[in-house]
């Protein structure tokens, strides 16, 4: 079990529950960005997930998708991702996550190995369901990162059993059928998602997409180990600065249990 | 025949499902889906019977006499223009629509470049009384007008897409977005042979009916099978159909014609094939316009058709194995192309078919004038009347 999976897990033991902020590494620029996540890091945040800008990212609704194109028309590239990370992890022990799209794990034959020697506990690919994975999956845990599955409400019982058991790190449980991005409520599909994850194991389970504010946190947390937020804190960064997302992610932590 | 894929649905190294994983009992239902209307005599004789009375196939296969005096060699075109929308692109749309009825589907969503997919999706969902919803970028909106008013006058809803380009490539993102979305309901036709597995796998099989014709049509008005099959590819969807009448003949070379645009070395071109490498983009794996990173570039062509930055997993197959070889023909190469066989043979062909009629040239330089080559035609240039009028005005080098 490595450090990711054990801090959940721990967190869970002890009645808390997990808030996993997303960032868009480069928007508006790369020192912005890291200074975004530090902050994010230090005001209590179990987990961050820092997306790797890519041009065409088809899980991604419209926040997300301008952030990327914004740290893009910057200048952003690739290799940046690892300096940045080897920063965060000399000032953090909370656990570095790098969200990215397939083919730019591709076009960097050791992406994965420079992004553990980063310091990166774990990768998600969100356009690499498990049948493309296994190699990818392999490469990881020789390099000590967990490669984190999704399941979604159009998932087969099945299906989440095999990501249950091949996953480590936590299960990212997609809330509902679409990209990322705000909605005005929580998916009614959670609790049956939820359900059939827990009935197959009992890895940390975090739901995201579509969870914008404390309400909705709240209302998620409560029947599963944490949630992951993206593009309202994205959107509330391009909007108003490191403050605003800082006091947005601040709203949500504080409405979600921390635990004894 | 043409080979199904691997049960990864590759082609060689090519293809696979990158996908979301909301979407991939989706792919996983179309497979079966699919699998199990082709075997179905019903399903089959369904769309054939379509295809006769309401396509208007089989389409002529036309001896162009004058333009093979001007090329030096024997040419045979596989019209279809001649289909009803004027393209290729209906024997997909309409295979697909069928298909999703038969699924129980009750959407339907498509993106569209130069519009005769969108045209042709929004046609068959017509047909079959489904709502239908077309994702097309700005940009393309702009040089296609025609083709936007002709799908809102067959009842679907254009949606513009802005991000990037404005073009096929962002058009194709968005539309995946809303499968992802709707995808209980929602059926997406893609209209080339690109995507997640099925799809590369499902388009050929209902493009594969132009090879099969031009194949017993060259037969029997040439006496025997042509040393060239060729025609445009972007996505390849006109090229794979026609490829798949003559893959398994070895002595019939097969030739896809990219979009040069610029000029190769202009770095203005969509020529993913010829000066691309492997990456992934919408679901698959295949040769692609990319930067060092990973980031897709921005295609340029004049055709609208032809303007996107990947290709299909198929065609890099083909190329890698060494059974198709791809050549490219520039925004100018392919207007005069247009021109010439408008003045030889009476057809105003797509701007997409023109190139494949401008590389006639470098693909016959080493061929005597008994060559026989059969070019698919794969639409009509009505849709492009606006776009050359407006180069026209200005001097073009011929």
């Amino acid at each position: 079990m490595n450090r990711l999976e054990r801090r959940l897990r721990d967190l869970r033991d002890r009645g808390g529950k997990a808030f996993a902020p997303y960032l868009m590494l480069g928007d508006p620029d790369l020192d912005a960005s890291v200074a975004l996540a530090r902050d994010l890091a230090a005001s209590g945040a179990d987990a961050i997930e820092i997306g790797v800008p890519f041009s065409d990212p088809l899980a991604d609704g419209p926040v997300i998708q301008a952030a990327g194109h914004r740290a893009l028309s910057g200048g952003f590239r690739v290799e940046q991702a690892f300096a940045a990370l080897g920063r965060l992890r000399a000032e953090t022990e909370v656990p570095l996550l790098l969200m990215v799209y397939h083919t730019t794990v591709l076009q960097r034959p050791r992406f994965v190995e420079e992004a553990a020697a980063a310091g990166a506990a774990g990768l998600l690919v969100p356009d690499q369901p498990r049948e493309e994975s296994a190699d990818l999956a392999a490469r990881c845990r020789q390099a000590g990162m967990d490669l984190i599955p999704f399941v979604a409400p159009t998932s087969t019982d099945a299906r989440i059993a095999a990501a249950a058991a091949e996953g480590g790190g936590f299960i990212y449980g997609i809330s509902l059928t679409g990209v990322t991005g705000a909605r005005a409520a929580l998916s009614s599909r959670v609790p049956d998602l939820v359900r059939r994850v827990r009935a197959r194991c009992d890895l940390p389970l975090l739901v995201g997409f579509g969870i914008s504010g404390p309400e909705q946190a709240v209302a998620a947390a409560a029947q599963c180990d944490g949630v992951i937020v993206g593009s309202a804190i994205v959107a509330a960064h391009h909007e108003g600065g490191r403050e605003r997302a800082l006091a947005s992610a601040a709203s949500i932590r504080a409405a979600l249990p921390r635990g004894t | 025949m043409a080979s199904p894929p691997d049960d990864r649905g590759r082609f060689g190294a090519y293809g696979g499902r990158y996908v979301p994983e909301t979407l991939m009992p989706a792919v996983a239902e179309l497979e079966e889906a699919f699998a199990a209307a082709w075997a179905d005599p019903a399903f089959r004789a369904e769309l054939d019977e379509l295809l006769r009375v309401y396509v208007g196939r089989p389409t002529p296969l036309t001896p162009a006499r004058r333009l093979g005096e001007r090329v030096g060699a024997e040419v045979y075109l596989k019209r279809e223009d001649l289909c009803h929308t004027g393209a290729h692109k209906i024997n997909n749309a309409l295979g697909q629509v069928l298909l999703a009825r038969r699924m129980g589907k009750r959407r339907i969503i498509a993106e569209t470049g130069a519009g005769q997919h969108g045209v042709a999706t929004a046609t068959a969902a017509a047909l079959f009384g489904l709502p239908c919803e077309v994702y097309m970028g700005t940009e393309d909106m702009r040089r296609q007008a025609l083709n936007v008013f002709r799908m809102r006058l067959l009842g679907a809803e254009v949606r513009p897409v802005d991000a990037g380009s404005g073009t096929l490539k962002d058009a194709t993102s968005e539309a995946i977005r809303d499968w992802v979305t709707n995808v209980e309901d929602t059926h997406y036709v893609i209209g080339s042979v690109v995507g997640p597995h099925p799809y590369p796998y499902l388009v050929r099989e209902l493009q594969s009916v132009i090879g099969r014709e031009a194949r017993a049509q060259v037969l029997r008005a040439a006496g025997r099978l042509p040393d060239v099959a060729m025609a445009c590819v972007g996505g390849g969807s006109n090229a794979i159909g026609l490829f798949a009448g003559f893959v398994d003949d070895p002595e019939v070379a097969l030739v896809g014609v990219e979009a040069a645009g610029h000029g190769l070395a202009s770095g203005k071109h969509a020529a993913s094939l010829s000066a691309g490498r492997p990456g992934v983009l919408h679901g698959s794996y295949s040769y692609l316009l990319q930067d060092d990173d990973g980031q897709v570039e921005i295609a340029h062509s004049i055709s609208a058709g032809l303007d996107y930055p990947g290709v299909g997993p198929e065609h890099a197959a083909l190329k890698d194995a060494g059974r198709a070889l791809y050549v490219s023909a520039t925004d100018e190469a392919a207007l005069a192309a247009m021109r010439l066989l408008a003045e030889t043979e009476g057809i105003i062909p797509a701007l997409e078919s023109a190139h494949a009629v401008a590389a006639l040239g470098e693909v016959l330089a080493d061929r005597g004038p008994a060559t026989i080559v059969v070019v698919c035609i794969s639409g009509r240039g009505d849709k492009d009347m606006e776009t050359v009028a407006a180069i026209s005005a200005q001097p073009v080098p011929v």
